[in-house]
Formats: C-alpha cells, structure tokens, sequence
C-alpha cells in the first residue's frame, strides 16, 4: 500500500521488495549452513507439575484431571496417574485448561520493531536480483524487542520468523520466544527457503511463467555448482543464475532436505508451485494459500501443507479471489496438513502474532473440528518444520513449552495464567502493560506526588 | 511500493486568508436550514441582474447528491425467544422484537406477533441492533486494490476540503456485501488521512445498489476527515507541512479562510444584497463545520496531539465529534470525556508506526470507564468484519486491569455510540421501539470467538440471511470472478 495513503491499517503492511532496506547481512561461507538446533537454555534442575488440569498433549486424547510433570525444562510425564515428587512446584491448574505452547508460523517478530522506522525492520534483504536464498533472518534478531512479551505473555511459545521481498526472500528461523540471547532462542534454523510465486511480480520477474523458470533454473544451476564446486573456484563452470553464497543456500532445497516455502494464493500458483516441485524434485510448501481450498485434494495427494489464516473472505487481488474463511476447514476436510496463522489483522508481526488463538477460534466457527485447530497451531507447525520432537505437543522428552489457560483458550474472556518456555515460567509485564497501569486512574499514578 | 509524493501546486491554503479574524464564540450564529433556491427567494434583491442558478450559491445544508434510498416494503418480522443486547438497558433474556414497517415496533420479555408475520426463533441466540463502522474506507479503496480503485485519498494540497468522499466510492466493492454479512448495517466512508484536512465523508447503508445515492443514509448529517501527526507531514515533506507544527498552521491558516467564508456567506445569505461571493467547495465544507452542520472526525494517535486539535477546535469555534484511532486515548480519557468528545478505537491494533507505539487494548474500556463514549471503529474491511470480536478483546483486556465492562454497556461501543458520532443516534443504534430496525441475529453470544452473523435486517427488510447463500448480496464485480463461498474443492 502507499504510505500515507487511505487505510491506516495497511500504509505499512505490505512487505514487498524494498530496495531501500539497509543491508546489514554479512555473506558468510557458512551462511547456508543448517544451525539446527543450535542450543537450549540452561533450566535450572527444577521440577514442576501442573495439576488438576483439562489437559490437551494434542498428540494424544485430552485428560480430565491431569498431571504435566516437568524436570529440567523437560516433560518427563503427562497423564491422569502421574505421581508428584516430593519438593516439586505445583502449579494448581484445578478447572483450567493446559495445552502447549502455541507456535505462529509466519511472522516478523524481532526482526520488525516499529514498521514504519525502516532502521528497526530487518525482514528484507537487497539480495541479488531478486535473490537472497543465503539471507539469515534470524542473525537480525533482536531479543529486547518489545514485541516479544505480548506474545509470549498469551501464550505463543515459538514462532517462525520469516523473510519477505524477492523472489527467493532468505531462510526462515523458528525461534522459541525465551528469554535470553538469539542463540538461545533459535530452535531451528534454517527450517525453511522463502519464496514468492504469483501476483508478487517479485525479483525482477514480470509474468508467472518467467517466475517458473526462475525457480526451476535455480535448483538446476544449484545442483551443477554442488557438483562443479572446485571449477566454480577456478572459474571454469559457466555462469549460474545466481550468486555463489545463494547457490550455496540452494543446496539443501536443491537436495530436499529444506523445505521451499512459497508464498502463492492463486490456485493455478499452487497447481504451478506442485508442478515446479515435482519436475526438480524439492520440497515445498504453500504459505498464504488464499485459493488453496481449491486445489486442496492436490495438496493432500502431494502431502505439501497449507499454512493459511481463517479471517481472510475478501477479494483484495486478482490472485486471492477466491479466498475464503472455510480454508482451513475444507484442507482439513480433503487430509491436506493445515498450519493456521494469524494473518486477519495483521498479525504476522508487532503486537498481534499473539492473536493466533483467535483466529483458530474463527476457524472453528468456519467449519474446523476444534481439535484440529488445536493441533493446528501446535504439533502440526511443529511437525512441518521439523522440530516436532522438541515443541508442539505435551509428551514426556518435549521442552516444556506449556500454557494454563482459565478456560478455552480460543475464547476472548479466557486469561492465560502460566506460560512456561523450557520449564522457565515467562510472564512479565509489557510495555503496555505498563503503561495500562499507570494510566488506569486519573491523574496517572506517576503524577502523583 | 509506490510513493506518491506530490509535485509543486497551489500552497494557496498557506498564504492565503491571513486577513484579522475574531475567534468565533459560538455556532449558533446560522441556524441550519434548507438549502432554498435563490429564484424563489422574496428578500430584496438587485432584480437588474439575472439570479445566480443553485450552482453558484453557498447554502447551508445542501444537498446537491441527494439519497434515492427508499425503505423498502417488508412483511413485519417477530423474532422471539431470544437474548436482545438493546443498547439503551439491560439485556432482555428470552424476549421478543417485532419488526414492523421499516421500524422496530415492539420490543419486550412478549410481544404479541401479528397473524401476518414471519416468526423466528431465536433460542440460543442473540439479537442485537445492527453494527455500524464510523470509520472505513468500503468504496474508496475497494477489493481487488490496486491503482484502478486507489480512490480515497487526494493527495495533491494538504487541505482538500473540497472532496467529496462519495464521488470515488464504487458500488460494486465486494466489500460492501461482506459488512453486511458480518452485522455492519451503517458504515461512514472516510478520505484518507494523508491530508490535514481530507474532505467530505459519507454515511452509507450496507445496501445493494448501482449508485452510491442509493447506499446513502437519507439525512444523514456529512463528516470532515482531519489527520493529526505523521500521514500527512510524510506525504507533504517535499513541499510542506514536514512537521508536526507544520500541520498545526496549516490547519489554523484554513479555519482563518473558512470562518471569513461563513461570514461572507451568512450575510449574503440572509440579505441577499450585491453579487454573491464566490463559492469554493473546499471553504464551504468548513464554513459548514462552524455553522455546527458537518461533524469532525479527526485521525489523531498521540494523547498530546489530540490535546492540541482540542485548543484549535475551541480558538475556531467548532466541535470535534470524534478522534479516530486515538492510541492514546486512554490518557488523556478524562479530557474526553469533559469536551463530550468520542473516541473511535482499534482494540489491539498499533505499534505498527512511531505514533502507534502506546496502543493498549485496554484502552476502549479505559476510556469507557472515565466516562467518555468509546467507539470500536475499524480502518480495515476484514477487521470491519469482527468489530464484536475486537470489542471482546479490550473487555477481557480491561478485566485484566481491574475495569469491568458488562456486555450491556460494550454493545454500545459498536452501535448507539458510533450512531452518536455520526449524529443519528435519534434513529439508529438501539433496540427501541421506533428506532429503524436495523438487526443483528447471531448464532451465540457476540463477545464469542464462535459467534456468526445468522441474519440481518435493514430498515426491517431481510438483508443477509447465512442459511440461504442464493439471497446473498454478490456485487457486480463478484461474477463470474469470485466463486460462492459454499462447497469444497473444485
């Protein structure tokens, strides 16, 4: 949208290529390097149960009554029967509710501030016509990000941070949302390639076809350069279609082992994105999705997951006619893998990654099992970008990411009283907190003498 | 990304009108009154000259793009047996309310159907009066987007009082089917804030029609669209204002012109002596605000900045009827309240720019419990679409803090409140007998995340009906473009 310009809301959501964003990346040999899990917080031996609850593991059927026990900043068991040691801390979550940790799987958290102070956003590399495939989302990170208590304070427990603008916009990072050091909170990284198909008219291509071509002579000139590395060197290969450290990125997606997440909302774009991952055989999967409902039998078949929203029923582009908010329950319906994102209201970054749990609440009133939704912003997230024997679900052995809930989580009435990240209870007040306190009485508290 | 930033035109609104002006005291100079035609005028007139035709005249309350809305003939409706939010008292549990003749004709714990009417039942659900959105841009910036239908901001002066937000609103925006489907039953159409003073609002029903006179709310007063802060010393930072204190003169140096306007015109108005003055939309859109006859909506984030409008507004003689988006409206609530001014807010949408950094969600109930009317308003067709939600949000938000809001007082936020701020609270934004039956049937409770709109009335004609998507309103636009939403895979 055009800065300045009509819907406040919007003057600075739209994340397109920006040619001025300060490049502060460096390119490094390692760049492409898979970091997977780079580290965990300490916990401190401790032991924590958490009974009484209505307990959702999400891997398993709920449990009236339960015990989560945790040691160690690790569930060490979940169930009906679970006896407490002596000296443990007990949570009493007597008529609440306990599920994981809720996991956002497309935002811009800590690496977008304040949108509109361009030196506070790092979500866009410059790239190389078009191509960032070697850009690190995460190394951008800032963990004293105000942003990361109101999300965390309502109990989202992990996000993926991902890029945007470009063609191939960089690699995508789960984080956990603990406090600490970037290296602390990255989960996994990189568990995704970013890509645009389709209205973006990204990264110097002007027609969807030439976006094709794009991608499929990349992969191409990816697995030629993995093979001719030496004559790369010594400048005996051709010239490939990108730069060495991009290729150099490549190669995982190129050798299937890192998802291509391709942002396509068209349904001829997802037929096409299926298509391109089927001739050059790498995985994908389709993020924003708005006509994905339309080809949701074709995703299933290709088990490609569809990380789509629940609030979207508008025609805002020629590529996103279709949209509507049964999405997800209908790719549900056809057995294609749903990740639900908060993308009604801008929730991919700033205050409002926290709002998930509404918008799977929404898609329950669309038609999804509520269950699923559950497991739509838990395990399945987590199975997608491969970090599901970690986060996602409470099983003995997964990190403690857990939240008790005064009710239904999805409900706007329910308060969230615990949230524990790796055993660590996380809660403290935001800035808006703050802020909600001191001006709660009139005159302001700090007035006063 | 495009950025429009303007070439060199008139800065006329800068330099222009620094002539003496005496702070007007009060707007009860000029009544209101009909906009009569000069020809039929019996005041002393100069009779060597031919009369100026209506074009050329600057009359109070003009209508020159009148509603062609007619209310249309509906059989009288009873829904009965259902949880009725009225806005105007407590919630009546299992109560009843005849729709009868466009108005709502009855409304208690019985109602007593006439033989004739469709009776529903409303058991497990909830009633309440139609939703209406004070601040959207449905028309102006119509789906499917892009520079075609880019239409709500004028971004070529800084003050361009004289746009009409009407004249770029298309009828065919499917997002005017999707309010409605959501309960929005009236929604004010705004320009956009990129300007100090953006030009003319409109109030529209959420109603199928080829032109946008066919949406407008018959008699309904206009709105004049102000922005505080960055929008427009972003637009304007090549040419002016570049600063905040940039737009303050700025606007002063227009409320100077206008209020010289009003006065030229209100004396050739009432003697109808000499040559009329020259009209000039823009002055008139203003000398109408200081006549009391268009309300102001200002975009206004900062609690300081609104304090500011506030001074200008009393140094001008006007009122403002509402601050819109006001992030920081919980700070300076006591104020609100005292000036009588509303506030029009998100519940959790901010931080997005410098001057949204302190957005709370809290803050409509803040802002409610001070005293002040608080609005759920939108900016936005797909929050426009969950205003009930957003309302939810800041409740649950203010508990947290200790401020309790009833759902009987929330539901005021998202109607007589907002009917308030557009000035047609004497006809729309309650459940009360005579009021227009504009109404909301929702499946469940609307503070719940699972609450959906079942039906809508407007002016007690069916409008939205979820369980029959064949009556669904579908615009122009939609055929043969945007598939019914019902069925599965292709």
């Amino acid at each position: 949208m055009k800065p300045g310009t009509g819907n406040d809301r919007l003057v600075t959501r739209g994340t397109g290529w920006e040619p001025g964003t300060v490049l502060r990346w460096t390119v490094t040999l390692i760049a492409a390097a898979t970091v997977g899990c780079l580290s965990t917080t300490p916990a401190r031996a401790q032991t924590v149960a958490i009974t009484g609850g209505k307990v959702y593991p999400v891997s398993g059927p709920p449990i009236e009554n339960g015990t989560v026990l945790v040691r160690d900043g690790k569930i060490v068991a979940v169930g009906a029967n679970v006896a407490v040691p002596n000296g443990a801390t007990r949570i009493d979550a007597t008529g609440k509710w306990v599920t994981p940790g809720l996991i956002n799987a497309l935002t811009g958290l800590g690496v977008t501030e304040i949108g509109a102070v361009p030196n506070t956003v790092d979500r866009t590399a410059r790239g190389d016509s078009g191509i960032s495939a070697s850009f690190p989302v995460w190394e951008g990170i800032n963990p004293a990000s105000t942003m990361f208590p109101p999300a965390r304070n309502e109990g989202i427990t992990s996000v993926v941070v991902v890029p945007t603008g470009g063609l191939i916009a960089g690699q995508a990072a789960l984080i956990d949302l603990v406090p600490g050091t970037v290296t602390d909170m990255i989960n996994k990284a990189p568990v995704a390639m970013v890509a645009q198909f389709g209205d973006a008219r990204s990264g110097g291509s002007n027609a969807r076809g030439e976006q094709y071509e794009r991608l499929k002579e990349l992969i191409e000139d990816t697995r030629a350069y993995a093979r001719r590395k030496a004559e790369f060197d010594r400048a005996q290969t051709r010239q490939f279609a990108a730069r060495r450290s991009d290729l150099e990125a490549l190669i995982p997606v190129a050798e299937g082992r890192l998802p291509l997440m391709v942002n396509a909302d068209r349904a001829s774009d997802i037929e096409a994105v299926l298509r391109l991952a089927r001739e050059v055989n790498i995985k994908v999967m389709i993020a924003g999705g708005a006509e994905s409902w339309e080809v949701a039998d074709k995703l299933a078949a290709a088990n490609v997951p569809a990380i789509v929203g629940s609030m979207g029923n508008i025609p805002e582009s020629f590529a996103a006619l279709g949209e509507r908010q049964e999405t997800p329950a209908l790719l549900q319906r056809a057995r294609a893998k749903v990740v639900l994102i908060a993308n009604g209201s801008g929730g991919e970054e700033l205050f409002n990654v926290r709002n998930l749990k509404y918008d799977a609440g929404v898609a329950v009133a669309y038609g999804l099992a509520w269950d699923d939704a559950l497991r739509a912003i838990t395990l399945t997230p987590a199975e997608v970008f491969g970090v599901a024997n970690r986060v996602g679900s409470l099983q003995p052995g997964r990190d403690a990411n857990i939240v008790v809930w005064s009710g239904d989580p999805f409900e706007f009435a329910t308060r969230v009283e615990h949230v524990l990240i790796r055993g660590r209870e996380v809660i403290q007040p935001s800035r808006q907190d703050e802020l909600m306190q001191r001006y709660k009485t009139y005159p302001p508290a700090y007035r006063k003498p | 990304m495009t950025t429009r930033f303007v070439g060199a035109v008139s800065i006329g609104w800068l330099v222009a009108a620094l002539g003496a002006c005496t702070p007007k005291q009060t707007t009860a100079a000029t009544q209101p009154r009909p906009a009569a035609s000069p020809a039929t005028q019996t005041t002393p007139r100069d009779t060597t000259r031919p009369a100026p035709g209506n074009g050329a005249v600057s009359a109070p309350n003009a209508d020159p793009f009148p509603s062609t809305y007619t209310v249309p003939t509906s059989r009288s409706t009873l829904i009965r047996d259902v949880t009725i939010l009225t806005a105007a008292g407590p919630t009546i549990r299992n109560g009843s309310v005849l729709l009868r003749d466009g108005k709502i004709a009855a409304v208690g714990a019985t109602v007593a159907a006439p033989g004739d009417a469709e009776v529903i039942d409303g058991r497990g659900k909830y009633l309440t009066p139609g939703i209406i959105d004070d601040h959207s841009h449905l028309g102006v910036y119509a789906a499917p987007g892009g520079d075609a239908l880019s239409d709500g901001n004028e971004l070529t002066n800084p003050v361009t009082a004289n746009v009409w937000a009407e004249h770029s609103v298309w009828p065919q925006d499917p997002q005017f089917p999707r309010a409605l489907g959501s309960g929005v039953t009236t929604a004010q159409i705004l320009p956009g804030s990129g300007n100090l003073i953006g030009g003319r609002s409109v109030v529209l029903k959420m109603v199928p029609s080829a032109t946008v006179q066919g949406m407008k709310f018959p008699g309904a007063k206009y709105g004049l669209k102000m922005a505080c802060g960055e929008n427009p010393k972003r637009v304007y930072a090549n040419r002016g204002p570049s600063t905040r204190m940039g737009n303050v003169a700025g606007y002063r140096a227009a409320w100077i012109q206008a209020e010289a306007y009003r006065r030229r015109w209100d004396k050739w108005n009432a003697d109808h002596q000499g040559d009329p003055p020259q009209r000039d939309l823009g002055l008139e859109t203003l000398a109408e605000v200081l006549r009391g006859n268009i309300l102001v909506h200002n975009h206004c984030y900062r609690a300081d900045e609104m304090a500011q409008m506030i001074d200008i507004s009393k140094e001008f003689g006007y009122k403002i009827r509402s601050f819109h988006h006001g992030v920081e409206a919980y700070k300076i609530a006591d104020r609100l309240a005292k000036e009588g001014i509303s506030a029009s807010l998100w519940s959790d949408w901010g931080g997005f720019k410098m001057e949204a950094m302190d957005g709370v969600r809290a803050n409509l109930a803040m802002v409610s419990a001070a005293g002040a009317r608080a609005i759920v308003h939108s900016d936005d067709p797909s929050g426009m679409q969950r205003l009930n939600q957003d309302a939810a949000k800041a409740m649950a938000a203010g508990e947290q803090i200790g401020i309790h809001t009833t759902e009987d007082q929330a539901i005021k936020w998202l109607t007589i409140n907002p009917a308030w701020a557009l000035g047609l609270d004497d006809r729309i934004g309650s459940i009360e007998v005579g009021k227009n039956a504009d109404i909301v049937l929702w499946s469940a409770d609307p503070f719940s995340v699972y609450a959906r709109v079942d039906r809508v009335w407007i002016d007690g004609a069916p409008a939205f009906d979820r369980a029959n998507p064949a009556s669904w309103w579908r615009t122009d636009f939609e055929l043969g473009n945007v598939p019914l939403p019902t069925g599965g895979a292709k």
